[in-house]
């Protein structure tokens, strides 16, 4: 569905490299990620598919259509929800969809099922103006525009940003509708939870690719033994772990410190008496799986 | 018995009939490091506008910094420092001429504005990069730049509105690292965050809901009032049954 080739973004006169040489593909009906933080190059490969940049180097195709010989072709397959809101402020949100269906030459009853589970929550306020919607009706509504022309491929950058938890959890149930209807979807996102709901996912960082799998295999491959530790002072912890020699790099992680060790881990006891010629009680000793986010710190690291 | 920095009862802010912040009551000691979580819409924003002294309350009463959160708003001002994912520093300035123009702003003399600024500097390990434009640098170095210079002045609290939204694993907690060092040296933190692992890095978090305090303890109580063991499932348990939406 996308093919992505070596392709390449430079800005400026310092020509600062956003996106080096990113290749990737996605799969029809996939709900691909690309994870990473801000200033990663996410939104750069976003607007280079929807054709709104021009590529510096490399192709890509969306829908076996050139983003540079074909965009308007691909203008009109592709849903596209930018991170920052860019709906009319003084149009309605009923005016808005109907705006953006009729720009595209269709209605909103022809389309209206896909829109609908999304639709009816925002529905009481449709006569209501978009710029006076709080963010979770916006980020709704934008998403409602840019299903409305019944797009193959939907384009979300960083739809989540900025949302509480309980809202995120529900936009992704939402996303989990619109894939069942057969819609492949490409989203950003720079919450490392939430790699675990796409089916496959790129790690990006300053432009490159740290590795693309599913969020399975990124985890299983993870190279080193990772131990949560708790101990009564989180930075003297840390300082403890991060001096011992076995341990290649160790971090806070909610109430625990997760410890990567370079080959084997050392037993609770060991650790228990190390810890205790630092002063430190330990609570707590326990190997664990990584998580992505895991995985993403131990990318940075090397 | 520690100095408490904030202290509020029954603080209430109404826009028509609309009840944004709902009789909230709580202290904040020096030094502290205060977690204020809650879904969109629960009335974070406006309850820390009250705290700086940008918004005037409709009832109750507060001290912020000792000063009375009516009448004394401008004192507060002087003695707060605020930092928000959005607000960061002047992109077209330096890294040098940022911390002299805000450094200028809260009152800091030529002599105190070249010592800090060189500290600063050293202490980010920003040395390189002093002359360089701000926008040209990345976002996890602009957010722990403009956490520093929030607290330039040392303000006796700073509040700090999502500053790791959108910054890398790593950066993240390296911006952490910062508050504990601003917290050691007495500066209390009111935070909020949508990254629930930041949470446990807080002393004590307050849990908003439609715009009441809902939960207000340390993250290892909470998690045992809960009975869970994960900050995510505390917070899903309360905002699940918000009944405003934002």
């Amino acid at each position: 569905m996308i093919q992505v080739n070596n392709i390449t973004k430079v800005y400026g006169k310092e020509k600062t490299v956003a996106v080096d040489h990113v290749s990737f593909s996605v799969k029809e009906g996939e709900l691909f990620g690309l994870i990473g933080p801000d200033g990663a190059g996410k939104t750069s490969i976003f607007r280079m598919l929807t054709t709104l940049l021009l590529p510096d180097g490399g192709s890509a195709t969306v829908n076996g259509f050139d983003v540079v010989k074909d965009f308007r072709k691909i203008r009109n397959s592709v849903g596209y929800m930018p991170g920052k809101f860019s709906l009319y402020q003084d149009l309605t949100i009923e005016e808005n969809i109907n705006f953006f269906a009729t720009v595209f030459n269709t209605t909103v009853n022809e389309n209206y099922h896909l829109i609908k589970d999304i639709y009816i929550q925002i529905e009481p306020f449709k006569k209501r103006r978009a710029g006076k919607l709080s963010g979770g009706m916006k980020q709704k509504l934008a998403l409602c525009c840019a299903l409305i022309h019944k797009p193959t491929v939907l384009f979300l950058d960083e739809p989540t940003t900025g949302v509480d938890p309980v809202s995120r959890k529900e936009f992704w149930e939402m996303l989990k509708r619109l894939k069942a209807q057969n819609i492949t979807i490409v989203v950003s996102t720079p919450y490392m939870d939430e790699a675990t709901l796409c089916d496959r996912i790129a790690l990006i960082q300053e432009g490159v690719i740290l590795s693309i799998d599913t969020p399975a295999a990124i985890t299983a491959s993870y190279p080193h033994e990772l131990f949560a530790v708790k101990g009564d002072k989180m930075s003297s912890l840390l300082t403890a772990l991060n001096s011992f020699s076995k341990i290649k790099t160790a971090y806070a992680f909610g109430e625990f410190a997760h410890a990567a060790f370079y080959a084997h881990a050392i037993s609770a006891q060991e650790m228990r008496d190390y810890l205790k010629s630092k002063s430190i009680e330990m609570e707590a000793y326990q190997k664990i799986d990584a998580s992505i986010e895991d995985c993403f710190i131990g990318f940075l690291k090397n | 018995m520690k100095e408490v920095v904030i202290q509020t009862e029954k603080l209430t802010k109404r826009f028509g009939d609309f009840i944004a912040t709902n009789e909230i009551t709580f202290d904040v000691t020096k030094g502290e490091i205060f977690g204020f979580l809650g879904a969109n819409g629960a009335g974070k924003t406006t309850a820390m506008r009250m705290l700086c002294g940008l918004s005037l309350p409709s009832s109750g009463k507060a001290t912020i910094a000792g000063f009375d959160i009516y009448k004394k708003t401008e004192e507060i001002k002087k003695n707060i420092g605020y930092m928000s994912q959005k607000f960061s520093l002047y992109e077209d300035l330096t890294v040098l001429e940022n911390i002299r123009f805000f450094g200028g702003i809260y009152g800091l003399s030529n002599a105190q504005l070249k010592s800090k600024s060189e500290a600063l500097v050293t202490e980010l390990g920003l040395d390189k990069e002093a002359k360089k434009l701000v926008g040209s640098l990345p976002l996890g170095w602009k957010q722990k730049l403009s956490f520093s210079v929030a607290i330039i002045h040392e303000p006796k609290i700073v509040f700090l509105d999502e500053p790791t939204g959108g910054v890398d694993p790593l950066t993240r907690r390296q911006f952490w690292d910062l508050i504990y060092k601003a917290s050691d040296k007495g500066i209390t933190i009111f935070v909020t965050t949508h990254y629930m692992d930041e949470a446990e890095y807080c002393n004590r978090i307050c849990i908003m809901v439609d715009g009441k305090i809902e939960a207000l303890d340390s993250p290892t109580n909470l998690k045992k009032v809960f009975n869970t063991n994960s900050m995510d499932d505390v917070f899903y348990q309360l905002a699940r049954g918000a009944k405003r939406k934002e």
